[in-house]
């Protein structure tokens, strides 16, 4: 249901002005046709009233059903058929209410023809504008629709640009470098390196992107050798996967906030040494993704549901494959599980 | 010779504080610490007259344990990124390092050190960690000591909060635990959608809740789950009702 053009004041007034005008009119023609003013003005006013109720019914039906453009000929038999409706009705009225007037019957009767061309020309303007008013209306509604679209894009593409940054990250990758430098400074140039291929990566790709999953494994690789170096022998990583796997498309920049996450809440958050794994299989046509990472039960309590902040990844494949049941997330005994599932196409 | 301890769960961020350490002879470290529970450990052990203290740390950050220290020896933040804590120390004038830094800007904050060392107040550092604990993911835990031993409460499992003295009884399923904070800073820092101050001596955790019973003349009593009853003062009444939305 859409707004009618009568919800807007200068339309009401234009429309009640018109009326008038028109009113007048017919009882001045009448008049002039012989017919006393008196009698003149009571056709007018049962002609024209019962009109003006039809024109606000279309105006109101057209409210709930704008028709398509193939459908143009329905509207045009619509206004004829009101248009009967409408002179019937007027016709029995007017007798009704005249016939004491000698020559009444007979002019009416000559009249039919015209009144009936008066009234489908004026039904028919009316049910125009309305058409027109209404797909102006939808118009509009369509646009602010996009603007929307198109802000709470940017804005997600600001929030990403804020996220790739990674400030925390990156400082403390520095500064592990800044310590290298002194007592190892093969290694810090190896680090250095390392982080530069990853920050390239993070501002090459494109979420619309689909990539290969051994690029991405390579990618998220750098990401945790540099960890490494930051913590040491803390941090064990163990990636399984087959030939077969490595060749799926996986969208690009999907699995990074999983294995941000691992990190976070396995390393970040624990004491002691930690191994995160990450595993790839095919299983019927879907390529099979599970992170695993050690959690601690007293800081951290996975919520129910996705958990520990996996909703973006979660948005991102509902929106790829209109399905919400290729993530889930699963606790057991510290150790925290995220398993995506990514369909293969052909 | 003034003793050292570094607090930091890096080992390459703590072997650079080492490093450049050796510049300044009169400066011993007594230890380094991976993280806050052996920070707290070490810090009662040397009674160190300086640490460097990381943030961001497993399990408990740098605030949360200096909470649980009583008599904090002067500090030196090293932080890599927290616009929060470096408007804290912003604040209250404590010297902080933003890593990476460099020998230069450590020997300043060194001579700093040294240039205030007797005229630096303890109420410097409590202030520092008021304002800490409004920050945003400061308000999702608690961090309290029971005897030796540290205890973090996610706000969730709290029933309720009751004043006691100088501490404040924060009841859960568990038992109580006391922390040495006002019932304001608690009514302050914890979600006030949450968390209800219904009685002067009170703060309730409305999703604990089953129902509120008359009590008395004017007083009502809130009985939650765990079958405990929290008296709700006339005022106190009005702000739960609008809190949950009756």
């Amino acid at each position: 249901m859409s707004i009618s053009p009568l919800s807007s004041r200068r339309f009401r007034v234009i429309f009640v002005v018109c009326w008038l005008v028109l009113m007048a009119d017919h009882a001045m023609v009448l008049h002039w046709l012989t017919l006393p003013w008196k009698e003149a003005i009571i056709d007018s006013l049962i002609s024209n009233g019962i009109l003006f109720l039809f024109c606000l019914l279309i105006l109101n039906t057209l409210r709930y059903y704008l028709p398509q453009k193939e459908q143009v000929v329905n509207l045009f038999a619509w206004c004829i058929f009101f248009t009967l409706i409408w002179l019937l009705l007027a016709r029995w009225l007017l007798k009704l209410s005249l016939g004491y007037y000698e020559n009444y019957s007979g002019m009416l009767h000559h009249s039919v023809p015209i009144r009936f061309s008066i009234a489908f020309l004026l039904l028919g303007c009316v049910t125009m504008i309305s058409v027109l008013w209404q797909t102006w209306a939808e118009q509009k509604e369509d646009e602010s629709r996009k603007t929307d679209a198109e802000k709470l894009a940017k804005e997600a593409e600001l929030f990403k640009l804020r996220q790739q940054m990674q400030p925390h990250f990156l400082f403390n990758s520095l500064n592990s470098i800044n310590a290298l430098i002194g007592s190892r400074p093969a290694e810090a140039r190896k680090m250095v390196q390392q982080l530069s291929d990853f920050l390239r990566g993070t501002l090459k790709k494109e979420e619309t992107q689909w990539v290969i999953l051994r690029e991405e494994l390579q990618y998220l690789q750098l990401y945790l050798e540099i960890e490494k170096v930051r913590f040491g022998n803390r941090l064990t990583t163990n990636i399984e996967t087959n030939e077969t796997a490595q060749q799926m498309k996986i969208p690009a920049l999907l699995l990074q906030p999983v294995v941000e996450n691992a990190i976070k809440f396995g390393l970040y958050d624990t004491t002691g040494e930690t191994v995160i794994r990450i595993s790839a299989n095919m299983e019927n046509n879907e390529l099979v993704i599970t992170v695993c990472n050690p959690f601690d039960p007293e800081t951290s309590t996975p919520k129910q549901g996705t958990g520990f902040g996996l909703k973006s990844v979660q948005r991102r494949l509902y929106l790829l494959f209109g399905r919400n049941d290729l993530l889930v997330t699963e606790t057991k005994d510290n150790i925290f599980m995220t398993r995506i599932k990514i369909p293969q196409q052909g | 010779m003034s003793k050292v301890v570094i607090i930091d769960d890096e080992m390459l961020a703590r072997s650079i504080v080492k490093e450049y350490l050796q510049k300044h002879p009169q400066l011993e470290l007594a230890q380094e610490c991976n993280d806050g529970f052996e920070g707290i450990k070490a810090i009662q052990q040397y009674q160190p007259d300086l640490i460097f203290l990381d943030i961001q740390m497993p399990k408990i950050n740098g605030f949360e344990m200096l909470e649980l220290i009583e008599q904090p020896p002067a500090i030196i933040f090293t932080t890599a990124f927290d616009e929060y804590a470096i408007k804290a120390f912003e604040a209250h004038a404590i010297d902080y390092l933003l890593k990476p830094f460099d020998q230069d800007r450590f020997d300043k904050a060194v001579a700093k050190w040294v240039e205030q060392k007797n005229t630096h107040t303890e109420k410097a550092t409590q202030e520092l960690l008021e304002t800490a604990s409004h920050s945003p993911g400061q308000n999702q835990r608690i961090v309290v000591k029971n005897g030796s031993k540290i205890k973090i409460i996610p706000v969730q499992d709290i029933f309720y909060l009751e004043a006691a003295d100088d501490y404040v009884k924060i009841h859960t399923k568990e038992g109580y635990f006391l922390k040495n904070k006002t019932m304001n800073h608690f009514e302050e820092v914890l979600d006030k959608l949450q968390f209800v101050r219904g009685h002067r001596s009170y703060i309730v955790n409305v999703q604990q809740i089953t129902r509120i019973d008359p009590y008395e003349k004017d007083n009502h009593v809130a009985v939650l789950r765990s079958g405990a009853k929290v008296p709700v003062s006339r005022g106190g009444y009005g702000k739960l009702k609008a809190v949950l939305g009756l």
